[in-house]
């Protein structure tokens, strides 16, 4: 069976913006290089984490992949279909099959607009259903995300709700299409420990009950492991190792996956973790370094790693890795 | 006698729609050489608690009861010159350091200004010169205090912020979620730096967090918060090992744990109380699995129970 989500060499360059005599007396333009190359596929129905720390280009990847942003360049491949070159109606449709869930549900949600309008909105803009249709498909999908009495919540404004209840509502927004594909960017990073759990739960049951594919976007290595089938590591734009939850967290072989996870806190006092933490911050991704972008923070760099850019080398079937440290094993 | 007791602390913040009892009769110690972890989830008063024991509590916030002891001093009774020079004495590293350094201002001149605030008799040049070494201690050039804030990373910054905390020599350090803001990577070089400087600078700690991996590594002590409330305050490792209240229980069992993963995740049904209208009796009674007749009829004590206090009917 062909992927669902098919992703190629997808790069997204963002021009620098330059003050005016720089840009008049310096001719070259300056790019972030926010995603530099990188191929993956998602199965149907599968949870795919993409993780990594800020500037790594996991939110921006996820943007491309519901048609946000613009790829600078590669490709995308939904259920067969170019994302990429689609005419307008096209889109329309491909709207309808792919939604996200934004990080900050304060900031996604309309201050000025009633939680059921909000859900609404979708709806009207895609022309389903009459209006007293779409009042009862809303207040199902109201009492469906559990803000029940659903009536009650229906005529209340963002500011009269909890964190956790507004993502429910945006989640609640994103599944009343009823989509076939999400992106969720963080879903749970701005919501109180206690209920974080309780969202992502919510979000288990809506995937087995509308067979749902979820790119799952998140720094948090413990709730990709909680919640993800297959993790793409992310560093710097490019990705790292990618592989199944359990390959990745039983034997990460990067060495930057092996610093991410010993860097993890752990909710056990009589754990003494050995740190492994490398020196200094995530580079500018203006300037990525040469070869290997992860060499100058690297414990285990070598010659090679600043002169070649590693391709991904093949651990197993579903487990590869971009690093020097492996394909010389390999051709040795 | 301890660094810091506090003793039935109480801050109230008035409001149009009602008074918000952020923090209700509060009582923690803290021996010298001592790090606690004061945890909970976001307006459980963990904040206003820090923020308290300097005497910052916002406006329009009043501490209406209770006391504060810093080294055998009550603060509450101390006058404005006072509060300045307690203000050197316990040092205070903010949740946010993009928001909390003066972008128009060089990395050096909020070190002086800080400095010489508190010790008029100090040079500028005095200051400067501590200020460099305060940052090698931290691992920045000295050279960089000529930099304004945006030219620092966001993990340098957070340096900076504890730079800040230590420029006075503290015998107290307050840091509330000094690494919420960053990334797993830099946390951990932070949490590091300060185990090391608690070390070198013989500091007692307190470290405000919603983080419960953050405690279980740097903390002695640990106070749960809920809505106000202490509701259990011991030894961490007793605390991990056999949480007594059901919301501790809860909140160690709702944290990812990477190594568990199948003791981590589980959430806490419903979610923290309106505190303009805290529901009556215990205010976790009802997302409590434990709830009987008492628990909606009256606010438990914080008893003494297998070496640590514990607020709950059930060890009444």
């Amino acid at each position: 069976m062909p992927p669902f989500v098919e992703v190629n060499n997808l790069t997204k360059h963002f021009p620098v913006q330059k003050g005016f005599l720089e840009a008049m007396f310096s001719g070259k333009r300056d790019f972030v290089r926010a995603v530099d190359g990188i191929s993956f596929s998602i199965k149907k129905g599968e949870t795919f984490g993409l993780v990594g720390e800020s500037g790594s280009g996991k939110t921006t990847t996820g943007r491309i992949l519901v048609r946000l942003i613009e790829p600078t360049s590669g490709e995308i491949r939904f259920d067969g279909q170019p994302v990429t070159r689609m005419n307008a109606e096209e889109a329309q449709t491909f709207r309808r099959r792919a939604q996200i869930v934004f990080q900050d549900p304060a900031a996604a949600l309309n201050p000025r607009m009633t939680v059921g309008n909000a859900i609404k909105h979708a709806l009207d803009i895609h022309g389903i259903g009459s209006d007293i249709e779409r009042r009862e498909e809303v207040l199902r999908m109201l009492k469906r995300v559990g803000l029940t009495p659903s009536e009650n919540f229906h005529n209340k404004y963002p500011h009269q709700l909890s964190g956790g209840q507004r993502q429910r509502v945006v989640i609640g927004r994103a599944m009343i299409l009823k989509p076939q594909f999400v992106v969720a960017d963080e879903p749970v990073a701005m919501v109180d420990v206690s209920i974080r759990a309780q969202i992502l739960d919510l979000m288990v049951s809506l995937k087995q009950e509308l067979g749902l594919t979820y790119v799952f976007i998140t720094h948090d290595l413990a709730t990709a492991n909680y919640f993800c089938d297959r993790i793409a590591i992310m560093y710097l734009g490019k990705i790292a190792e990618i592989g199944l939850r359990g390959e990745v967290f039983k034997s990460p072989k990067h060495p930057y996956t092996v610093a991410l996870m010993s860097a993890i806190p752990v909710p056990d006092p009589k754990h003494k973790p050995e740190r492994l933490i490398p020196r200094g911050e995530i580079p500018s991704p203006i300037t990525p370094p040469s070869g290997c972008r992860f060499h100058p923070r690297c414990p285990k760099a070598f010659n090679r790693c600043p002169n070649e850019d590693p391709g991904m080398t093949r651990i197993t079937s579903t487990h590869e890795v971009a690093c020097h440290l492996f394909d010389e094993t390999k051709a040795g | 006698m301890p660094l810091l007791e506090i003793n039935s602390l109480t801050v109230d913040y008035p409001t149009r729609v009602g008074t918000v009892r952020a923090v209700d009769r509060v009582s923690i110690s803290v021996e010298k050489g001592q790090t606690l972890g004061i945890v909970g989830e976001s307006g459980c008063g963990k904040s206003t608690l820090g923020l308290a024991v300097i005497r910052l509590v916002p406006s329009p916030g009043i501490m209406t009861e209770g006391s504060i002891m810093i080294d055998g001093t009550d603060i509450m009774r101390l006058s404005n010159n006072e509060v300045r020079e307690l203000r050197g004495k316990v040092g205070f590293i903010f949740q946010d350091p993009m928001t909390s350094l003066n972008p128009v201002k060089r990395i050096g001149d909020h070190f002086v200004e800080f400095i010489r605030t508190h010790e008029k008799e100090v040079s500028r040049q005095e200051a400067l010169e501590k200020t460099g070494k305060i940052l090698e201690s931290l691992g920045i050039l000295r050279e960089r205090t000529t930099d304004y804030p945006h030219q620092f990373s966001g993990g340098m910054r957070q340096r900076v912020m504890i730079g800040l905390g230590l420029a006075l020599n503290p015998k107290l350090l307050i840091a509330d979620e000094p690494t919420t803001s960053l990334d797993v990577i830099v946390e951990a070089q932070i949490l590091e730096l300060m185990n090391k400087l608690k070390k070198d600078y013989d500091l007692t700690l307190i470290l405000i967090t919603h983080n419960i991996g953050i405690v279980a590594e740097m903390s002695d002590l640990i106070a749960v918060m809920y809505a106000g409330r202490v509701v259990e305050f011991g030894p961490t490792e007793q605390i991990f090992e056999n949480p007594l209240h059901p919301y501790t229980k809860g909140l160690l069992e709702s944290a990812p744990n990477i190594l568990h993963p199948e003791r981590s995740m589980h959430p806490i049904p419903g979610s923290p109380p309106d505190l303009i209208s805290p529901p009556p009796g215990c205010k976790f009674h009802p997302r409590c699995p434990h709830a009987f007749e008492p628990c909606p009829l009256r606010e438990p004590f914080l008893v003494m129970k297998e070496r640590r206090f514990v607020a709950c009917h059930l060890y009444d």
